[in-house]
């Protein structure tokens, strides 16, 4: 008994979380290791496949009231882990699974680490994306293990990094293959074969055939002497601070904490470090940022849940309509999924750009070493590519992803019915036609469901269902398991003019065109909304949804919602239209854009046209702050009116859907979130001063007045 | 003798009594059944079976090319059998990496051995099964009536690989072929950069994975949880039973060979006997540090030719012959080639006895091919788990695992050599002649192939 194993198995969780309560277990285990002298040395491994420690708890944190409670909750994790490092007897963390967050910040803190190649496993410090930073010794240990700019790239942006680059970067030792079929599962025998081989290097270093101090390459010698110099580290600390600020425009306050940490550390010596490390996890607990991105991650694992029940009968064969940049993508993300899947156009052009779409997404895969060519092979082995109707009386779903036309998808929905089975559902893929004025034309309006894809579809991550009165919920489960099977975060709600999604973007675009004509320029424009956390400017996106689609919402969903949706002369668009500047597609639009360069100039022709369309800015609502919360309070007015109609199911499907859908700022946390920090009654003050200039394109719903005059009611608890 | 850790003892029958008449006897009375021959079905049977001798690639076959070593089996089987050149209707080899000068490497050898022109032949590859596909197919055409007499073999020649240029050069020598003028020419061949020089080697890596075999089996024993220490053993057990059977003069289906402008060669060159304590010197070769498998306890790349004389009962009756043995029954599987890609015995064994309505208990002679140590382990040890039997295979129950006393009495392919597209024939003649020498009734051949492929057969003793 040379070797003790620490087996980490929660009994009430998928994964094991560092909570209290375990956090005290591992200091009970790590006690009876140190006091008993038979015990040269330990392992540390999880009994459950896929899962290492997924991070720390995060409802410890967010049950602190004070950031000195979790600057605390962070010494507490520090000292811990310091023991553990400081260990006499060596400890070796054998990985396999998710080992993120504190489960990282534990790893390496112990002496040695082994790690299975499984994909599953992954290693990372994701808190940033949670607005923290890693709080038990992270930041401090980090940059000693894998180099300062290494560490800056792991904190800052927080993505996972598979056993292999993690054995490069020097995070883990030594990698163990995942095994196949033997007398035991292959999850199960995996898990063992990692004990066994990690008992090994356990002896091994209690034995010296295993040094932990490695001969240093030269690389390495040059790189920790370029690194001593202390104006070195000054440049990359500026460095890094200019691109994180250029990046999040100083609205994200926890990159910011992380690098101030790593410098306390490195700069004023290990007490200065941990201390600004706690300290600094205290404060960034308390921000309304950190508070906005962790509703984020909880609406987005609820949004990955499917309400609706298990569908009657899963959907194994899928038809694709339409092989557009929409279709291929859909079928992109479903053909990988065990899936098959038919992807359907009229001509013979058309099919082949989507098929190549298909291959070329899978291809790029295979670049990121993320697939193997044979993968690719057999994935597309799945997907069928053709002109006609043949094997969709096999079909279990349709999805057409067709002309935006109500009279094409009338046709194409009569075609369809004539050939499927009676089981089949058929959703369309639409952003702005009221699903039940689709679905009457439609001989079983209960199979008829409305699937909203976001361009590009491999990239995008929400999914907006639309059901109607009709729609049955078995045709809604269908939808959402078909989504979750593709990868989505999903939001359903209910059927009207531009259903949830476009509908709150449609009084932004409109407010976003008046300030054009106001002689606003479309780069001040982007700056603008970019500086109040959009990642893509309102000018820029208008022209990646493409003006034409632009405005053909506006004057659709104007004419549905009368003037409340006016603002901007949606001539100004149809003008564009007309001389050719549909957006990025057609090269020209807000910008000119020319393959193959990233940067892109204002288009000198829409100067002439604003003109034309020109309006005179009133200077009491024509600040900058003024103009950012023209646009964003137009949003989310109508977001809150979405749910006060009942399109929503909620506030979190709300926020989710503004963030993962439309870029509403992260850090607000989306709409419902926003109002909750900022005030309701804040807002409803601001639009009232703008309702005075423009009318009723700024008069507040009813729920956003009942949140304004009763300071208690909140969107999220 | 060796020193062996607890419980192998039986790995190691030195003092063999498995060889006594009177326990085969008692076997015999308490086979399922007394034979494989099926009413309607044409008894099909094994003639003759010769092999030139298994050599280390690299050493004396280094300056031949496949057909000769293919020629030379031929030559081996015509001089053994007597058969007149033209009796043959049809000859089939296997081979796995082909020289790109005789890709139908059944043809260059077959006219090269002096055999007529007239007959037709073809060659045939699935990995490691190679000619093991050599002898089905022929089985094939004397079950449907075409031909009466086969000649099957396999080749592998691994002292030369094709080495190619790389796709960039290739791709700019085409485009050179096919330049009009000077100027298209110069400027062709001005377009070549170092990179494009690059050579391409055949891939040792599963396509489809992209792993290598070794690591795979590396990951297959861990998977069965075989040990480093029951791999060294029966690496060693294979080298000192083949050491056994050349000395006794029991590999009788070695040819002697004269190779142009060297010796003569007679015996295999890769028995090695060592020592335990020298196996566990060697470093793993292919999953470091931690892995078990090693250069020691893997087949090493060899070169060599096989060739079998595989006629209808009636008709090798005819022409006067005493055959060896019946075959029977084959079965060839596939499984998951990333995971499972050297399981082929463990599944192609209940297969072929079900098929040929027998037990394990009815097999005298085991012949397996040894591609790794740890796989036939591996391959041991699923066969003799009701888990994996059930899990994976869809049975009820296990079929067991071979008694060792039955089991590659000669060595195998870990110590004679293992010449990819060869080692089938080598299989069956090694269990007819087995029979014949140890009395037994049936004997059952298995092997593993890249591609996650594997094959079974079950071969009856000839009345003697």
């Amino acid at each position: 008994f040379d070797v003790a194993v620490i087996r980490m198995n929660d009994p009430n969780s998928k994964v094991n979380t560092l909570s209290v309560r375990m956090q005290n277990e591992i200091i009970e285990v790590f006690n009876e290791v140190l006091a008993n002298d038979a015990v040269q040395s330990a392992v540390l491994i999880s009994s459950k496949p896929g899962c290492f420690i997924a991070g720390a708890d995060i409802n410890m944190i967010q049950a602190c009231n004070t950031s000195e409670e979790v600057t605390k909750l962070s010494q507490e994790g520090q000292k811990m882990f310091e023991r553990i490092e400081k260990s006499p007897k060596p400890i070796v963390a054998a990985i396999n699974g998710s080992c993120l967050g504190g489960g990282l910040e534990f790893a390496i803190a112990c002496q040695y680490r082994v790690a299975t190649k499984s994909k599953k496993t992954v290693l990372g410090t994701p808190e940033v994306m949670l607005g923290l930073l890693p709080g038990a010794g992270g930041t401090q240990r980090l940059p000693k293990m894998v180099g300062i700019p290494g560490a800056f790239d792991m904190m800052l942006t927080g993505r996972n990094i598979k056993a292999d680059k993690a054995k490069k970067m020097g995070l883990v030792h030594q990698l163990v293959d995942p095994l196949g079929p033997g007398l035991k599962s292959p999850e199960e025998r995996t898990i063992e074969y990692l004990e066994e081989v990690a008992i090994q290097c356990a002896r091994g270093i209690v034995h010296k055939k295993i040094l932990l101090t490695k001969k240093k390459g030269m690389m390495q010698k040059v790189q920790d002497y370029v690194m001593g110099i202390a104006f070195v580290r000054q440049q990359i600390y500026k460095n890094v601070n200019g691109k994180v600020m250029k990046m999040s425009k100083g609205l994200y306050p926890a990159p910011l904490k992380i690098i101030e940490s790593v410098k306390a550390g490195l700069e004023q010596g290990p007490d200065s470090g941990y201390l600004a490390e706690a300290q600094n996890f205290g404060k960034l607990a308390m921000t309304s940022e950190s508070n906005a991105l962790i509703g984020l991650y909880h609406g987005q694992v609820a949004c990955k849940k499917n309400r609706f029940g298990v569908p009657e009968r899963p959907v194994k064969n899928l038809a694709i309509l339409g092989a557009g940049l929409m279709g291929a993508g859909i079928a992109q993300v479903t053909v990988d999924k065990g899936i098959h899947t038919v992807l359907k156009d009229t001509t013979v052009e058309g099919l082949s750009r989507g098929q190549q779409q298909v291959y070329k997404g899978l291809n790029d895969k295979i670049k990121k070493k993320a697939i193997t060519s044979f993968e690719r092979d057999s994935t597309l082995s799945s997907l069928t590519g053709q002109l006609d109707y043949s094997g969709f009386e096999k079909a279990d779903m349709v999805i057409e992803a067709v002309f935006e036309d109500i009279n094409i998808k009338h046709r194409v929905i009569k075609e369809v019915e004539a050939v499927i089975p009676p089981h089949c559902i058929f959703a369309t893929n639409t952003s702005a036609l009221p699903i039940k004025d689709i679905a009457a034309a439609s001989m079983r309006p209960e199979k008829v469901i409305g699937m909203h894809y976001f361009s590009p579809v491999d990239k995008m991550q929400l999914l907006e269902i639309i059901t109607t009165d009709k729609t049955s919920k078995d045709t809604t489960a269908s939808a959402v398991a078909v989504g979750l099977k593709q990868g989505k975060v999903i939001i359903v709600v209910g059927d009207g003019p531009g259903f949830y999604t476009t509908r709150c973007l449609a009084p932004m675009l409109a407010e976003a065109v008046r300030v054009l004509q106001e002689g606003v320029n479309p780069k001040k424009l982007d700056a603008l909304t970019t500086g109040f956390g959009f990642p893509v400017g309102a000018a820029t996106l208008a022209d990646e949804v493409g003006i034409d689609v632009a405005a053909h919402v506006a004057e659709d969903l104007g004419k549905a919602f009368g003037s409340r949706f006016g603002g901007g002369n949606v001539d100004v668009l149809k003008t564009m239209v007309e001389r050719g500047f549909k957006g990025r597609k057609s090269g020209k639009g807000c910008y000119v854009y020319t393959p193959g360069l990233k940067s892109k100039d204002v288009n000198p022709d829409i100067d002439d046209l604003l003109e034309k369309f020109k309006l005179t800015p009133n200077p009491s609502v024509s600040s900058d702050s003024d103009v950012q919360y023209r646009l964003v309070s137009r949003f989310v007015n109508e977001a809150v009116m979405c749910l006060q109609e009942g399109i929503l199911n909620g506030p979190v499907e709300g926020d989710i859907g503004a963030v993962f859908g439309l870029g509403f700022p992260p850090c607000l946390g989306g709409p419902f979130r926003f109002v909750d920090t900022f005030g309701a009654d804040k807002l409803v003050a601001k639009m009232r001063r703008y309702e005075e200039v423009y009318g009723n394109h700024f008069t507040p719903c009813q729920l956003l007045l009942d949140h304004a005059k009763d300071s208690n009611k909140r969107f999220h608890k | 003798k060796p020193v062996i850790s607890t419980g192998s003892e039986h790995y190691f029958p030195f003092n063999a009594e498995w060889s006594s008449k009177g326990r085969e006897l008692e076997r015999f009375q308490t086979k399922s059944k007394k034979t494989l021959a099926k009413p309607g079905v044409k008894n099909i049977v094994l003639v003759e079976g010769v092999r030139t001798p298994f050599l280390l690639s690299g050493t004396t076959y280094a300056d031949l090319m496949p057909h000769d070593l293919a020629r030379a089996a031929l030559q081996g089987l015509l001089h053994k059998t007597s058969l007149p050149k033209d009796a043959v209707d049809y000859i089939i080899y296997g081979t796995v990496i082909q020289e790109v000068k005789t890709s139908n490497v059944a043809r260059e050898a077959s006219l090269g051995a002096g055999f007529s022109d007239k007959i037709p032949s073809h060659t045939v590859t699935m990995a490691c099964i190679s000619s093991n596909v050599a002898m089905t197919t022929g089985v094939g055409l004397i079950t449907a009536g075409q031909c009466d007499t086969i000649v099957a073999g396999g080749v592998e020649f691994m002292s030369d690989v094709p080495i190619r240029h790389s796709r960039k050069m290739r791709k700019t020598m085409l485009a050179l072929n096919r330049a009009k003028t000077l100027g298209q020419r110069l400027s062709l061949i001005g377009s070549i950069r170092m990179a494009h020089l690059t050579p391409e080697l055949p891939a040792v890596a599963e396509f489809s994975t992209a792993e290598t075999m070794g690591h795979s089996a590396d990951r297959l024993a861990a998977a069965f949880g075989v040990t480093r220490l029951e791999q060294d053993e029966f690496a060693l057990r294979s080298h000192t039973l083949a050491k056994q059977a050349q000395d006794a003069g029991l590999l009788s289906d070695v040819i002697s060979f004269k190779v142009p402008g060297r010796d003569t060669v007679a015996k295999d060159n890769g028995i090695r006997p060592s020592s335990m304590e020298q196996l566990a010197k060697l470093k793993p070769a292919f999953i470091k540090p931690h892995g078990t498998v090693t250069a020691a306890n893997s087949s090493f790349l060899t070169d060599g030719a096989s060739a079998v004389l595989i006629m209808s009962e009636e008709k090798a009756l005819a022409m006067g012959y005493k055959p060896k043995a019946y075959l029977r029954d084959f079965v060839f599987v596939s499984q998951d080639p990333k995971d499972q890609l050297l399981l082929g015995p463990a599944y192609g064994t209940p297969k072929v006895l079900a098929r040929a309505g027998l037990t394990m208990d009815d097999i005298d002679v085991f012949e397996f091919h040894e591609a790794f140590a740890g796989q036939i382990m591996a391959n041991l040890k699923a066969l003799d788990s009701d888990w994996f039997a059930q899990t994976y295979m869809g049975r009820k129950v296990k079929v067991g695992a071979p008694a060792m006393e039955k089991f590659n009495l000669w060595g195998g392919s870990l110590s004679l050599g293992h010449p990819f597209g060869a080692t089938g024939c080598r299989l069956v003649t090694t269990v007819a002649h087995r029979l014949l020498k140890e009395g037994g009734q049936y004997g059952l051949v298995a092997a593993c192939a890249a591609g996650g492929q594997g094959h079974a057969m079950v071969i009856e003793a000839y009345p003697q």
